[in-house]
């Protein structure tokens, strides 16, 4: 896996102990083992000050429940978090409970107190931290001005709309300048026109947010929008992490595959070729060797009617399992040769081949257009 | 239809038979404004005390896992499935003046509890506890715990989180707890003519006053029964109304 850099500290101070490894003055570190009935969440997380992570992954990955133990709502089976120098929870003999951990949360629904006002909301959390009421509602009302809301202070969240309320839940979590902010699926529940602009608004805040910033999401356009380096999660594992750009060219999971949309098979390089289990050899521009993905865009995937002929091609008999509409072209899916495939085709072409569900098919990739790189 | 019936008729009766004519001048007389005037602090003073008792009651049922949970809710239905006079007895054996307890109180304290105003409150709010503490029970219940959680992630202790997010949160369910409360305090007969006798003026409370009346003038006992008529469907009304009826 991907390791961070950490921002190197100024020259003046040579670290004495630079051989060890121990916790790190600033940002989030943490190894996050909760076990449930039928579920073992395990993963390392490590988030530096004004960085911002996405922990992404599909539902049920175990994401809500690494947030949850990050904030001291969930209790640790194992593991530890230190944030800022401090240890938070070692699953033994420290746990510092959510209301005196420097931790900011912003939920998926934001859960605004339906009785306070939207400035009484951001106000709320300065009070509890010792805040004289004047105080806090100074510092509430300069928050929601940044966030663009001093107009609606006086509203209750029922008179909010979804990207409001967001926003006052946003400011709610940044009033006490947390070391760590964490954002359950910011966006899940706006609608997709709000989802944009809130977006990049959200990006923004981000941004200028100097403590550490972990987002919780299953959208791969929020983590790539929001976050500068992904942590994607499955079945409580952290199966690939790194930024958006290597994420994106080397699925490692089928479900990554899915989210930046390739088709990925695993089989064994040998040279130019990777064999699948399934007999399907594909020939690819790059050399490997033992265990390997063979990644290709739906774009790549040509549909003939016959085998086609010519350069050097991956071709393979195919049956069509779907097609369905996809922006200005058609997504054509099909079982057969190497597994399931998705291929985009013009709506022209897809005419003249007349496509219905149960035709066969061939499919074809050029070498050029494969990616090939180690599994192990 | 003939539930109906059943249900309004005898109602309608109480209104046909009631002297209107002689009502104002009925209602100002000295007893009936004592015993009025005692019902209602008395309901005020219970509920009050089902407040106290109950609320943090309803807490730690709807909140805490602890061992028992199930058999404290189980002993908290009793009084509502207890006939009022075994209450009534139960408290007496319990508090009389050669009670459990209530030997010592006298003993020590020279305090008798029993046939006093403050007995009426006791065996009020002994009746009136269950309907407040279910009511309050059921309104944390449908409190999104995850509002709690949030006040905690904002440095909101157990304290601060129950002061300033879940008690105005539950609000509405203790008014309508502490209203059915004071409803049932109010209507109480049973338990306080065992526990706390019947002593005009000191114990006295309206449904005494309507039994004892029935012997001795009819038409007071209507004009009685009459105004906690009203009293009660005042208050179903202002539940529907302000509680009940609003839409989720």
């Amino acid at each position: 896996m991907t390791t961070v850099d950490r921002p190197s500290s100024g020259s003046d101070a040579p670290d004495p102990a630079a051989s060890d490894p121990g916790p790190p003055d600033a940002g989030l570190r943490a190894r996050l083992v909760v076990e449930r009935a039928a579920f073992r969440l395990d993963i390392d997380l490590t988030v530096a000050p004004g960085e911002v992570v996405a922990l992404l992954g599909p539902n049920g990955a175990g994401k809500t429940t690494a947030l949850r133990a990050l904030a001291g709502l969930t209790p640790l089976t194992a593991g530890r978090i230190d944030l800022a120098g401090a240890c938070l929870d070692d699953a033994a003999r420290t746990f510092v409970p959510p209301e005196r951990r420097d931790v900011g949360v912003v939920f998926q629904d934001y859960l605004l107190f339906p009785h306070l006002t939207a400035l009484e909301n951001v106000a709320f959390g300065p009070r509890c931290r010792g805040a004289s009421r004047a105080q806090a509602r100074a510092m509430a009302y300069e928050w929601l001005a940044r966030v663009g809301l001093a107009d609606l202070a006086g509203r209750r969240p029922h008179e909010l709309s979804g990207g409001q309320a967001q926003r006052v839940a946003l400011a709610r979590a940044l009033a006490l300048r947390p070391a760590l902010l964490l954002l359950d699926e910011p966006l899940a529940a706006l609608d997709a026109r709000t989802r944009l602009e809130t977006r990049a608004e959200l990006h923004r805040h981000l941004a200028d947010h100097p403590g550490a910033t972990l987002v919780v999401t299953h959208d791969p356009l929020d983590a790539l929008v929001l976050a500068d380096r992904l942590v994607i999660v499955e079945d409580g594992r952290v199966v690939q992490e790194g930024d958006a750009a290597a994420v994106t060219a080397r699925p490692r999971t089928d479900y990554v595959a899915r989210l930046v949309g390739l088709n990925l098979y695993r089989g064994r390089g040998d040279g130019h070729t990777v064999t699948l289990p399934t007999g399907t050899a594909f020939t690819t521009a790059d050399t490997v060797h033992g265990d390997a993905f063979v990644a290709f865009p739906p774009t790549a995937v040509a549909l003939h009617p016959d085998p086609p002929q010519g350069s050097p091609r991956n071709t393979w008999s195919a049956t069509v399992t779907g097609v369905t509409r996809h922006g200005d072209h058609i997504r054509v899916q099909l079982a057969g040769g190497p597994g399931e495939a998705a291929a985009d085709i013009t709506p022209a072409a897809a005419a003249t081949l007349r496509l219905e569900p149960g035709q066969p098919i061939w499919a074809a990739v050029k070498a050029t257009e494969t990616r090939a790189y180690p599994a192990g | 239809m003939l539930a109906l019936a059943f249900l309004v008729l005898p109602l309608v009766g109480l209104v046909v038979r009631a002297p209107w004519p002689t009502l104002p001048q009925r209602l100002a007389e000295p007893e009936v404004l004592a015993a009025l005037r005692l019902s209602l602090v008395a309901a005020t003073l219970a509920t009050a005390v089902c407040l106290v008792l109950g609320v943090p009651l309803a807490w730690l049922l709807a909140r805490v896992e602890f061992p028992g949970r199930r058999l404290v809710r189980a002993l908290i239905t009793v009084p509502l499935v207890l006939p009022p006079v075994v209450g009534g007895l139960a408290l007496l054996l319990l508090l009389g003046r050669r009670g459990l307890v209530g030997q010592w109180l006298d003993k020590w304290f020279d305090v008798t509890i029993p046939f006093t105003t403050t007995a009426v409150v006791i065996a009020e709010a002994f009746v009136a506890l269950p309907f407040l503490v279910i009511a309050v029970e059921g309104a944390l219940r449908g409190v999104d715990e995850r509002y709690e959680e949030a006040a905690a992630t904002l440095g909101a202790g157990r304290w601060t989180t129950f002061r300033r997010v879940t008690l105005p949160l539950v609000a509405p369910g203790i008014a309508a707890g502490a209203v059915l409360g004071w409803a049932r305090a109010l209507g109480e007969f049973g338990a306080t003519i065992t526990f706390a006798g019947n002593f005009p003026g000191r114990t006295q409370t309206m449904p005494l006053s309507v039994y004892l009346l029935l012997e001795t003038d009819p038409p007071a006992a209507i004009v009685l029964s009459l105004v906690l008529l009203a009293v009660s469907v005042g208050i179903l009304v202002a539940l529907r109304e302000k509680w009940i009826g609003r839409p989720a």
